[in-house]
């Protein structure tokens, strides 16, 4: 998604959001991420200081505080958290590791395939069902890789063991990594 | 690292400084799939003694194992291609150059453009802005013809803005500011 973005460019407004839609967005990333944030949300977005939505081409939107990024989404889709986000809250997400020969493609912005996650190096100790927000880390690496939805469940990727079984959302170093807000 | 993938902390509740690499802005893992390991290495080394050993001590065991099969002599000139290609951006970066010309309006009155801030990662509008406070007149960004983007402050202030500018933006070697007078040639 952020292959190719530049924040000049593709941003066409950004606006500081009313308190209800704060409110809503809040709600919806709340019911999506339950335990994973519940105890982290104030910390991750103050009830009372300003968000800001920032819109871009694609119907993407970043929501912005402090002029950080924390979450984006597409469409009305659900909201993805960021890369610097995940790295001060590791647990957010369900994670899923990918094997070290893997690592390269990913941070090359491809999908990760199910051998990827299956291979030796890989791990999925966790059950995730299909079209579920997951993090991607490495075999041997202690950061998260990439953010991405799964295209099935766990259970088929080990089953299956074919094709797509992570669709890369945001990636280390893609445009959106380097993005440094700036309002 | 404070903690491994398989020994999730208890509470989530404290942030976890992640430290990045200053060069390629990575986590420092990753950086060996990045273009630009040797510089990164250098930078880690320099800056976070203890990352460093930790990283690349028992990475290069890996390296080592991994190398003779993993990376084919293709590979490495393809890394060498994209890291002269950064250094060429960098190079380029050091060579652009910024240009404060004065331009006339009317016989006693002038206006002054800046022009290649955004070279040096300045961004152009908060500039627009520190130069609007500094000498209180008007200055905007605005796109001259050839559609490039340079800041229009109201007034002669060339000589403070050339100050300005080296005070401000360190990045910005003096060499590279050219001062330029409209009409007339060059001061």
């Amino acid at each position: 998604m952020f292959k190719k973005f530049n924040i000049k460019e593709d941003v066409t407004g950004h606006t500081q959001v009313k308190s209800s839609v704060q409110r809503a967005i809040r709600a919806k990333i709340l019911e999506q991420y339950k335990d994973g944030i519940e105890g982290i949300i104030d910390d991750v977005m103050p009830k009372k200081s300003p968000l800001i939505l920032m819109k871009c081409h694609e119907h993407i939107s970043l929501i912005v505080m402090n002029n950080e990024v924390l979450f984006f989404n597409h469409f009305d889709g659900p909201y993805y958290p960021t890369l610097k986000l995940l790295h001060k809250y590791p647990n957010m997400l369900p994670r899923l590791q990918v094997d070290r020969g893997a690592i390269k493609f990913v941070m090359a912005g491809a999908n990760i395939m199910c051998p990827g996650l299956t291979s030796k190096g890989a791990r999925m100790d966790v059950s995730v069902p299909a079209d579920a927000v997951v993090a991607i880390t490495a075999e041997g690496k202690n950061e998260i890789l990439a953010v991405g939805t799964t295209k099935m469940s766990t259970e088929d990727i080990k089953r299956i063991n074919k094709n797509i079984g992570v669709e890369t959302v945001h990636y280390l170093n893609d445009c959106l990594w380097k993005t440094v807000v700036d309002l | 690292m404070a903690d491994s993938p398989d020994a999730p902390s208890s509470e989530h509740v404290k942030p976890r400084e992640v430290p990045y690499c200053g060069f390629c802005s990575l986590p420092p893992e990753y950086c060996e799939f990045g273009p630009t390991l040797d510089k990164c290495k250098e930078w880690l080394s320099k800056n976070d003694k203890v990352l460093y050993a930790i990283l690349y001590n028992t990475l290069e065991d890996q390296l080592a194992s991994t190398s003779l099969g993993d990376s084919k002599p293709e590979d490495d000139k393809k890394k060498a291609k994209e890291a002269a290609k950064i250094e060429k951006q960098i190079q380029k970066k050091m060579q652009s150059r910024v240009i404060i010309k004065r331009i006339e309006r009317t016989k006693r009155k002038c206006v002054t453009s800046v022009f290649g801030l955004e070279n040096f990662d300045v961004d152009l509008k908060k500039a627009a802005k520190l130069f609007a406070n500094k000498f209180a007149c008007g200055s905007s960004v605005t796109k001259n013809n050839q559609g490039n983007d340079e800041i229009v402050v109201q007034g002669d202030v060339s000589d403070e803005i050339f100050d300005l500018i080296l005070e401000h933006w360190p990045i910005v070697p003096e060499d590279n500011i050219d001062l330029v007078e409209d009409k007339k040639k060059g001061k």
